[in-house]
């Protein structure tokens, strides 16, 4: 059977993920110190496993309503309230999903029609132009350079906008980059979006894991911003609950009305028992002034120092990174392309890296380090790293 | 109260003591100068104590025994708890007590080469202190997490090697 007459062409024009690629190189790699790892080294809080395991012994079992379990929704309403000051109704602005990821997933297929355009960051997360095309929609990349601190600018946005701008995604703070939006510039984006049709799709998984002082800003509670704002988020990075698959999306209720339309007939709910398990994660957090969030934060953000000072002095260009757990290097010094430079680091001395244009053309030049990593670890890798940088 | 600073030290030398001033201060993005006013400070007001290895005894080969101590005793006139916990605390085979709410006073842990060393020392010693009612000693049999750091069974890092 000739599969290539069968499949979608749409589908399999997309390109495989540069991530997966290099997957496959660094997993034959034994024993490798692994900086290539976007997820949380921390194990989730044994609390949260317990209130899921509980739930089992009560029967617990069974589907839950497709927005999910009502006192998972409240606790995400006032999570949101307390921690980022955006306020939505647990009753029909906020919808349980699985992960972030599927947020994104039904978000584009809720608004996006053939031949609408996506603006997406450059660099940023993987998925997001596999998602735009997968809707049936055509991703509008809009460059970000470190000397901007990563920051998707206003003069930048507003050269990407046509008439058929449909959303504009906006992950910060951001993975590969680390970057952060500040107040002042999530103003300057408002301010372009105004008097437009364009819905903005906030992917603030990361938001609980901002350094230096300020915290993360909410896109939704900038003024005028929350009535076309999707916030998408998840117990993922900021309650090291990766693979229970728990996030979230809110929105004004027309919609998320059409997102749920979506969810109820292709997932139905998320999973029960990680629902159990999240709301005893919001419980505890409120409960603590979530000081297990915070104990991260600490931690994730000595690391930081640790591997930004670390790339400064082997003299590679390394902008602050005020977010999430990675460092975005420049490696253009070296002569060698970011695919070149993160497989002979690997070969060399056994450290896994992800070439920065995994995600994006924008990231060229550029090495992501996931500081998710324990600290001799980091240590002893930044070493090796060092040894390789001046060997060149 | 401990400034942000401060906070983060302790946090570093309790994960690694031996974390050297220079390290510290990469990790927090102050002066190493900073860095040893702040340990000095934290020294001198005895919120660092002692900068003790955790060993896990057990995989040594040498002989040590463990035993924890509930001891009742009736409180004096004037000192409270205080003048007869100092009374065992002096003690070295002594390496901590602690004042309890409950059943009972005074939570002894002590170390000795051999079960016999121990309940010579509690039957000789402790019980026969005064002020001292009553004693039960449990010896510890297998120590499976200890300040935090779990000694044996499954660990280590089961996450993807790459993963976006």
């Amino acid at each position: 059977m000739n599969y290539e007459e069968v499949l979608s062409g749409r589908i399999s024009a997309v390109p495989p993920s540069g991530i997966r690629k290099f997957f496959d190189i660094a997993s034959q790699m034994k024993d490798a110190i692994s900086l290539g790892v976007g997820e949380p080294d921390f194990n989730t809080p044994w609390d949260y496993n317990d209130a899921a395991i509980y739930s089992l012994r009560q029967g617990h079992t069974h589907y839950t309503s497709n927005w999910g379990l009502i006192e998972l929704r409240e606790a995400i309403s006032e999570y949101l309230k307390v921690r980022f000051s955006i306020a939505y109704d647990p009753n029909r602005e906020i919808m349980v999903t699985v992960g972030a990821s599927e947020g994104i997933d039904i978000a584009l297929r809720a608004l996006v029609e053939p031949g609408d355009e996506v603006i997406v960051p450059d660099p940023a997360y993987v998925s997001y132009m596999p998602g735009i095309i997968f809707a049936g929609g055509t991703c509008v990349p809009v460059p970000t350079f470190a000397q901007d601190d990563f920051r998707m600018t206003a003069e930048n946005l507003k050269k990407a906008i046509t008439p058929r701008t449909k959303a504009l995604i906006f992950p910060y703070p951001n993975n590969p980059t680390g970057a952060v939006m500040r107040r002042e510039h999530m103003e300057e984006i408002a301010q372009v979006l105004r008097g437009t049709n364009i819905i903005v799709i906030a992917d603030e998984i990361y938001a609980e894991l901002t350094y230096g002082g300020a915290r993360h800003v909410s896109f939704a509670s900038i003024p005028g911003m929350w009535e076309r704002t999707i916030t998408l988020n998840g117990f993922s990075k900021a309650f090291a609950m990766t693979g229970w698959r728990m996030g979230y999306a809110c929105a004004p209720r027309e919609l998320l009305a059409v997102m749920c339309k979506i969810h109820q007939y292709t997932i139905m709910c998320a999973p029960t028992p990680g629902q159990y398990a999240a709301t005893e994660a919001i419980r505890i957090g409120l409960d603590n002034d979530f000081a297990d969030v915070l104990h991260m934060v600490r931690t994730y953000d000595r690391r930081r120092r640790l591997v930004v000072s670390a790339c400064r002095e082997m003299g590679l260009d390394c902008f602050e990174p005020n977010g999430a757990f990675y460092a975005f290097p420049s490696i253009r010094k070296t002569g060698m392309t970011s695919q070149e430079f993160c497989t002979a680091f690997l070969k060399a001395e056994k450290v896994a890296t992800v070439p920065g244009d995994a995600f994006g053309d924008g990231g060229r030049g550029h090495i992501r380090i996931s500081y998710a990593a324990a600290t001799d670890k980091l240590i002893e890798a930044m070493k090796r790293m060092e040894r390789f940088v001046s060997g060149l | 109260m401990v400034s942000q600073l401060e906070l983060n030290i302790l946090e570093i030398l309790n994960e690694d003591a031996r974390t050297s001033e220079k390290r510290i201060a990469a990790m927090t993005g102050a002066p190493v100068e900073e860095v040893q006013k702040a340990i000095s400070r934290l020294e001198e007001e005895k919120i660092i104590v002692s900068y003790p290895a955790m060993i896990n005894w057990d995989a040594v080969d040498v002989n040590q025994v463990e035993a924890l101590i509930e001891v009742r005793v009736s409180p004096q006139r004037g000192e409270g708890f205080d003048a007869i916990a100092e009374q065992i605390y002096r003690f070295d085979e002594v390496s901590s007590v602690y004042l309890m709410s409950g059943a009972y006073d005074l939570m002894v842990l002590m170390h000795g080469r051999s079960l016999k060393e121990l309940s010579l020392f509690v039957t000789e010693k402790l019980s026969t202190l005064e002020h001292v009612i009553s004693t039960a000693t449990h010896f510890v049999l297998k120590r499976y997490k200890d300040n935090g750091v779990i000694l044996e069974g499954r660990q280590g890092d089961h996450r993807l090697v790459v993963s976006p």
